[in-house]
């Protein structure tokens, strides 16, 4: 495999990883947080209801995660497609 | 002891610590004074990010922000952590890559446009100096509140201590110490949140104590917090007042915005290796997180605690009202400084605290003989005051007072060091004089931060009145213009000068000319018409505050539009995208489709 194709194959794998980490981003915050919060509300957790609790705490809890997945996972992404910085 | 001498002990050993720290980490050329020589460990960069990023708002006023606001405060509490994954996952590692030292340099050699560069530098310094404005006046009443010190000699200090290490240490002084200031601003804030936590729900550990049951009763702090406010006419604390489209929109604002202010993004290019600025992006959300998490328990349970103050018992019966004469302590104190009012309407010697705005209740109200809304409460004082609310101990309100001013210090140093890169570096080295030598650049750097910092100083003392609107322009305008075009930079290859220029400058326009036109930031001091905030005529239902989003959409929609009929980038600036996507390959070995 030449070097181009192999960058696009990276290139390609980051978006992906990066438009599947966005779409959980979008989902806890404005998604559980916003658009869906009344719904939500009527379940309650640990006596928070939980639309409110994904726009006060869940979500921040969720980007943390998210952060960390996706730094773990494209650092592994760069050994695999041999473009880790040396 | 005296709580002042108390206090003055506490703040000032604080300072001893910034300044030992400042000479340690003296800067000894242009890479220590722009980016710490690359040499920030991930962990350390997180939390000086965080301590650079949780200001004396995050600090004072966010709390009191989501007492009075409940749910609707949401749009803070999402709005300024979520842009860290923005952060992370789509500027911080490729811009660690291009590995320069400001964010208006790569703009600059992106689009191969000093022009560029040059609206990315005026951007910044308006962003940035609208910022450090509320910092400085922070500083300034944290000083007067707590030790008694008129506000210009507290500035003076403020300014001081930031001159010694962000002068001297550059880049490298200012995030050790940002690291201290950490350290002290998180253990300020939790301590008062886990002994009233502990007061009211036996549960020490503020955010869980969020959702436990309220001692001595059988309900959740949130549905006791309910049913207190209901009882008083106000709105749930757990549903909200804005429209749906509003608190998405405010908040998308403030997240991209995150994303595109110059002294968090810089914050990226101070670690070693492009794995490392993935991380610290993870890092500084965690630490901040640990404050953000605990701010919803510390607004609901002092919104709590002061309603059930003034309200003692049921509601409407003679003596459910407090006497003003049996007024707590910590009432009389904060009502000397102006931030806490009473106003006998009824003349019955008592304090009714309601929603005199609510039509549905006034008829109740007037029934129990109430004549119209009796307490004044500025949201600002919620925080500072909850540890006297609840009764803690001396040393802790001390502590608030060092980590008040911590968070004020930590972000303005975070601001002033951008601004005078941008001036040594963007403007004079990259545009003016491109043949000064390293030395002279490094005094030049020297000079204009220590310039940054008087103005900023007279700032504080001269505020701008409209200082709390000029900041939600600063997000607004970051997310309208520079986070588009770092991001098109990055993802986009065939974007080029035209597009980027015309795009930055439709978001900046469009979103300036909207908040001018509902807010009269500038304007109407010299007797514009407009300024009147009717919300009824707000485009779509979007607020000034939330403006900027739509500024980013406007961005993106003309800067490809005009990309597209403008000549593509010159290959090198196309081998230079290349180079920042992939964190081992040269330029010669770049592909240029």
């Amino acid at each position: 495999m030449d070097s181009k194709t192999a960058k696009h194959r990276y290139w390609r794998a980051n978006l992906r990883l990066v438009a599947a980490c966005l779409a959980v981003w979008f989902v806890v915050s404005f998604g559980f947080g916003i658009l869906l919060v009344s719904p939500l509300d009527e379940i309650q957790l640990f006596g928070v209801p939980l639309g409110f609790w994904f726009a006060q705490q869940g979500s921040i809890i969720c980007f943390i995660a998210v952060i960390f997945y996706y730094a773990w996972r494209m650092n592994r992404l760069d050994r695999e497609h041999d473009v880790e910085e040396d | 002891m005296d709580l002042k001498l108390l206090t003055y002990l506490v703040v000032g050993t604080s300072f001893a610590v910034y300044i030992g720290i400042a000479i340690w980490s003296r800067a000894r050329d242009t890479g220590d004074f722009y980016v710490a020589g690359k040499h920030v460990h991930p962990v350390a960069n997180g939390m000086a990010t965080a301590a650079d990023w949780m200001s004396a708002a995050s600090f004072i006023s966010m709390a009191g922000l989501i007492a009075f606001l409940g749910y609707d405060g949401s749009v803070y509490l999402m709005g300024w952590t979520g842009g860290y994954v923005l952060l992370a996952l789509l500027l911080a590692p490729y811009l660690r890559k291009f590995g320069k030292f400001t964010v208006p340099e790569f703009v600059g050699e992106r689009y191969d446009s000093r022009v560029a560069r040059i609206v990315a530098v005026i951007c910044l310094i308006f962003i940035s100096f609208t910022y450090v404005a509320g910092q400085m006046r922070g500083v300034g009443i944290v000083f007067s509140r707590f030790l008694e010190v008129p506000i210009g000699a507290g500035l003076a200090i403020g300014m001081g201590i930031v001159f010694i290490y962000a002068v001297l240490g550059g880049m490298k002084g200012v995030t050790y110490t940002q690291i201290a200031q950490y350290c002290v601003l998180i253990f300020a804030y939790t301590v008062p949140a886990v002994f009233i936590a502990l007061q009211i729900t036996g549960m020490p550990i503020p955010q869980i104590a969020f959702g436990s049951v309220v001692l001595g009763d059988s309900l959740p702090l949130l549905e006791k917090l309910d049913q207190v406010v209901t009882e008083l006419g106000f709105p749930a604390y757990t549903s909200g007042t804005k429209s749906m489209i509003d608190v998405f929109c405010i908040t998308a604002a403030l997240m991209i915005g995150t994303a595109g202010l110059p002294h968090v993004i810089v914050r990226f290019f101070t670690v070693p290796k492009v794995r490392d600025a993935r991380y610290s992006a993870g890092w500084a959300l965690l630490f901040i997180g640990i404050l953000y998490l605990t701010a919803p328990a510390v607004g609901s349970m002092a919104r709590l605690n002061l309603t059930e103050t003034i309200q003692v018992g049921p509601v409407g019966a003679p003596d459910g009202n407090v006497s003003y004469e049996d007024r707590p302590d910590w009432f009389r104190t904060w009502e000397a400084t102006g931030l806490l009012s009473f106003e006998d309407h009824n003349g019955d010697g008592r304090i009714q605290y309601y929603n005199d705005r609510n039509p549905g209740f006034a008829q109740q109200a007037g029934r129990f003989g109430w004549r119209g809304n009796e307490l004044r409460v500025d949201p600002d004082i919620l925080v500072l005051a909850n540890p006297e609310i609840a009764g803690l101990p001396q040393w802790v309100i001390a502590l608030i007072a060092a980590g008040g001013i911590a968070a004020a210090l930590s972000t303005a140093a975070g601001l002033l060091l951008v601004i005078s890169a941008a001036i040594s570096h963007d403007l004079l080295k990259g545009v003016i004089a491109p043949q000064i030598s390293e030395r002279a650049e490094l005094m030049a750097g020297r000079i204009s931060a220590a310039a940054a910092i008087v103005i900023a100083g007279a700032l504080g003392y001269y505020p701008p009145a409209f200082v709390a609107q000029v900041v939600a322009f600063a997000f607004g305008l970051a997310a309208a213009s520079l986070f588009p075009s770092i991001l098109l930079g990055i993802f986009y290859k065939r974007m080029n000068k035209q597009g980027a220029i015309a795009g930055m400058l439709a978001g900046l326009v469009f979103t300036y000319g909207y908040i001018e036109y509902f807010k009269g930031l500038f304007l109407q001091w010299v007797g514009a018409p407009w300024g009147q905030d009717i919300a009824s005529e707000w485009l779509l239902g979007i607020s000034p505050e939330g403006i900027g989003t739509l500024g980013m959409l406007l961005n993106f929609t003309v800067a490809i539009t005009v990309s597209r009929f403008t000549p593509p980038p010159p290959l090198r600036v196309q081998a230079l995208v290349d180079e920042i996507r992939y964190p081992r390959v040269t330029a010669g070995e770049a592909s240029s489709d």
